[in-house]
């Protein structure tokens, strides 16, 4: 194991950002949510990378990110069944034309 | 540099570059397959880190299941921005912005925190790591009830993505 922590750290770090600029900058419901999946998977290098490096023996690390999975299936099906809905009532997959709730 | 850390390299690059693809990409389909090659690396980096069963579950998971579900979602809903106008906001450089500061931020972070440019040592002798992961998952003094938590909500999101995608018979 001759990978110095950081650079996992790193890699995360830039995959996060990656991703909250697909969330931020992209205008399709779905594309937002390409978008926080790659957040999701960042998360988890750092949540693996560290059970690895700090004390493999204590399975922290691997408990949280199986929760994180789960997480986030939930989350894509729940989201996803949303966008299915609002594309069926209002012919758009576009967030900013998704306004039935403001105001 | 060692083989272990070419590997890493190889696979970051495959990672980032997926990734830069799919929020860039106009076509969302082909954004969702550049999510298979990107969440594939991320398998590629836990199975570096020994962790075999996540390993497996990614690709399971994510791969078979997660990306699968998106590219039904995008077949379902297409022909609507494909051939009109531009993905991205027009005022697409300020998240740009904001993305390279927080990672500008974040790895100054990492470099001037001590002690992090460790490397692993070796795995404990005898450690079974999917042993170790199952059983405390189920022991209850250890994960069982965050794990049980999981899956009560995985059910309620489950049933609740069927009700809210399920045709009004009216």
């Amino acid at each position: 194991m001759s990978i110095p922590l950081t650079w996992y750290l790193i890699l995360a770090a830039a995959l996060f950002c990656i991703g909250l600029y697909g969330v931020l900058s992209r205008k399709n419901a779905i594309a937002i949510l390409l978008g926080i999946e790659l957040m999701l998977n960042a998360v988890n290098i750092n949540l693996v990378a560290f059970w690895r490096y700090l004390n493999p023996a204590q399975m922290a690390g691997q408990a949280f990110a199986v929760i994180v999975f789960a997480v986030a299936a939930a989350e894509v099906a729940v989201g996803l069944a949303l966008i299915i809905s609002v594309y069926r009532r209002r012919k758009t997959v576009v967030a900013d034309e998704i306004d039935l709730m403001k105001w | 540099m060692t083989a272990e850390q070419i590997i890493f390299l190889l696979t970051g690059v495959l990672v980032l570059g997926s990734a830069f693809m799919v929020v860039t990409v106009r076509n969302l389909l082909h954004a969702a397959l550049w999510l298979v090659a990107s969440l594939f690396g991320v398998a590629v980096l836990y199975a570096i880190l020994q962790a075999n069963f996540l390993a497996v579950v990614q690709v399971v998971i994510y791969i078979g299941a997660i990306a699968i579900l998106f590219i039904f979602a995008v077949m379902l809903t297409r022909r609507q921005l494909l051939e009109s106008g531009r993905q991205t906001r027009s005022s697409w450089w300020i998240p740009a912005l904001l993305g390279l500061l927080i990672l500008i931020g974040l790895v100054s972070l990492i470099l001037s925190v001590p002690g992090l440019d460790r490397t692993a040592s070796a795995m404990p002798v005898g450690l079974d790591t999917v042993q170790a992961l199952g059983t405390a998952l189920v022991s209850p003094d250890a994960y069982v009830l965050p794990f049980e938590v999981a899956s009560v909500l995985m059910l309620a999101a489950l049933v609740g993505a069927v009700y809210v995608a399920s045709v009004d018979k009216k």
